[in-house]
């Protein structure tokens, strides 16, 4: 007879070794294609904050000197997500750059249409990386497709070098630096790093809420090596992105069956053929969180999450699904949090699912906040203030 | 290379017209010749563990399984027919990544659905029916979705806040601290310059060539603003 240990479960310790990693460190391929003269490396800038990836690799999260590569979807349609990055920056006095020498990462088009090809999609992310290696900040990228597609684009440039050769031309022809990151960073990586500074930062107790996080595909299954984990959020298991922060905030993140699912987003989908991507929304996102957890709030990190598991629910209503979940990123909960007003900061008011019985359980007077807002959209709309500015945001 | 090995999963919906064998064979051999192909199939365990994490599979007759047996087999003929059908059904999402394998099904059907625009498949001007507006909005701004879009009869189905959000678009975006995001008709505000080399990425790598094959129409709307736009930075460049 053959003796075997057997631990149980729940003793099982998960060791994360970095020499065990079943993945290469691209990192060190990155540096060496430095050395040959191949491209320039932008250093992570100091003081960075350090975290641990899939299989204990340490990541250089930059505090500041961060250039913002904002999302088309968040600006476009849910820009008090975005807002709520710029002023987390703001209140931690962070020096941080908002640049108009930006375009859209054009992913979430090269995922929904494929009307583009591996040159052009690289040739966009090293134009914004030389963008922001000119203004001498550090990429933060605030989309989760963006952070995605950067890691694969970053990826095929180290193992092709016919593509490499390409995009080095094209960069050359424009005049720009062939420049890559020591590290793709995503914002909610930033939040992460910094949530024991927020939480010291908090005004809004959140010990009452209970959260759903939904954690973005393009965040940790493009690259999965490149995600933070961490042993203390379900065992390292899987990715401790979003849940570590709202439980540093007090916040008690729930459990759900479908957590690994998407959220229906679909790329193409969602702007062309959105009967899917409602139905996914509802019926195994927020339907399964009501059910199994029956949370506040759901939070999650990405454009396209926050939309579709929002704006999904409006329809939902109409075949009596189990739907009324307000939805918002990690951004906005950190903001309100350290007391950012909920319509001048987070712009809740963009949103589509009711988020106002949160914001009492929260004790914040939502009617008095709306009619601060009103007054303030007033006075631009007399022409007293050109547009609402950081100070007034804060007022 | 085997010819129709008889898979046992009748996928052709006959929605789309036959061609040759050779047509179909010139096609995969397109999708071959991508250079990330062969770090996206390896094989397969036939585990199920793709379709159990796919969404699309949930609610079409979609399967990343298939996909990625019917490459490894080189069935060109339901390679073919997938092309013609399934591949626009991905939700694009890489849970299929989860594959013991190491097979990519997801990034498999973006070089399919590439090859498909390149060669102007009628699946691919099919699904890209109604969304034309959005390439033209990408490309000519560099930015994929905009303030603007957020009208009552792009979203109905998101109810009458967007009513309200179109009403008040103007003054809510100057209701917004940060001043990059006072726009309506991009996400944010992007320097002409910035615009301009966006055109110079899109004509030294031939997307504009794939835009033609597709929806000639907007490739017509596309060179007009391009070329204007680039003649006026002092540019001489055609997209013919």
């Amino acid at each position: 007879m053959i003796h075997l240990p057997i631990s149980k479960a729940n003793e099982r310790i998960f060791d994360i070794d970095p020499s065990q990693a079943p993945t290469e460190d691209l990192r060190d391929e990155i540096f060496q294609l430095e050395k040959e003269g191949e491209w320039i490396v932008q250093r992570v800038p100091e003081p960075y904050m350090e975290v641990k990836t899939k299989y204990g690799r340490i990541k250089k999260i930059p505090v500041e000197k961060t250039w913002h590569h904002k999302s088309c979807g968040q600006c476009g349609h849910i820009p008090g997500y975005s807002t709520s990055i710029f002023w987390l920056n703001r209140q931690f006095g962070l020096d941080y750059y908002d640049p108009t020498d930006q375009t859209s990462c054009t992913a979430w088009n090269y995922y929904a249409s494929a009307t583009s090809n591996p040159e052009a999609q690289a040739a966009v992310a090293l134009r914004n990386f030389a963008s922001a290696y000119e203004q001498g900040y550090f990429p933060l990228i605030h989309c989760g497709t963006s952070f995605g597609h950067y890691k694969e684009v970053r990826h095929a440039l180290v193992h092709q070098p016919e593509l490499r050769r390409k995009v080095r031309d094209i960069m050359k022809r424009l005049g720009k630096p062939f420049v890559i990151p020591e590290e793709i960073v995503h914002y909610s990586e930033w939040v992460l790093a910094m949530r024991h500074r927020i939480a010291e930062r908090q005004v809004i107790d959140m010990s009452n809420i209970t959260a759903t996080v939904h954690p973005a595909c393009h965040y940790h299954k493009l690259i999965e090596e490149d995600a933070i984990y961490d042993p203390e959020i379900y065992g390292a298991q899987r990715t401790a992105i979003v849940s570590a922060t709202l439980k540093a905030l007090g916040i008690t993140v729930g459990d759900y069956s479908s957590w690994f699912d998407c959220c229906g987003f679909g790329f193409r989908h969602i702007l062309v053929s959105r009967d899917f991507s409602r139905s996914f929304a509802v019926q195994r996102k927020i339907e399964v969180m009501k059910e199994e957890v029956n949370p506040d709030i759901v939070v999650t990190h990405d454009t396209g999450c926050v939309t579709t598991l929002d704006q999904s629910q409006f329809a939902g209503r109409a075949h009596n699904k189990k739907v009324g979940l307000p939805v918002m990123s990690d951004s906005q909960i950190a903001a309100l949090a350290m007391g950012a007003h909920p319509y001048k900061v987070l712009q809740l008011h963009w949103h589509n699912t009711d988020n106002k019985p949160f914001l009492e359980k929260l004790g914040i007077d939502h009617e008095k906040m709306w009619a601060e807002f009103q007054a303030a959209v007033d006075k631009i709309k007399s022409g007293e203030m050109e547009y609402l500015t950081w100070d007034e945001a804060d007022k | 290379m085997s010819k129709n090995i008889g898979y046992p999963l009748d996928l052709k919906m006959n929605h789309y017209a036959d061609v040759s064998y050779d047509e179909k064979e010139r096609l995969f051999e397109e999708v071959k010749a991508d250079e990330r192909y062969h770090h996206m199939l390896y094989g397969c365990y036939e585990c199920g563990i793709c379709v159990a994490s796919c969404p699309s599979a949930k609610f079409y007759d979609f399967s990343p399984r298939v996909i990625a047996q019917a490459l490894a087999r080189e069935d060109v003929d339901l390679i073919y027919t997938l092309m013609e059908d399934s591949i626009w059904d991905c939700s694009q999402c890489f849970s299929c990544d989860r594959c013991p394998r190491g097979n990519s099904p997801g990034q498999l059907i973006t070089i399919m659905r590439e090859v498909a625009v390149r060669n102007g498949l009628a699946s691919a001007k099919k699904a890209l029916e109604g969304y034309g507006r959005i390439i033209y909005k990408i490309m000519s701004t560099g930015s994929q979705v905009s303030p603007d879009m957020l009208q009552p009869n792009a979203f109905p189905d998101w109810g009458v806040h967007v009513n309200e959000i179109a009403e008040n678009l103007e003054l809510w975006r100057k209701a917004l601290p940060p001043e990059t995001l006072h726009t309506t008709e991009t996400g944010w505000t992007v320097s002409d310059k910035t615009i301009i080399e966006l055109y110079l990425i899109w004509h030294m790598t031939g997307v504009m060539d794939l835009i033609e094959g597709i929806d000639e129409g907007l490739f017509m709307i596309l060179v007009d603003v391009m070329e204007e736009r680039l003649e006026d930075a002092g540019y001489d460049i055609t997209f013919d």
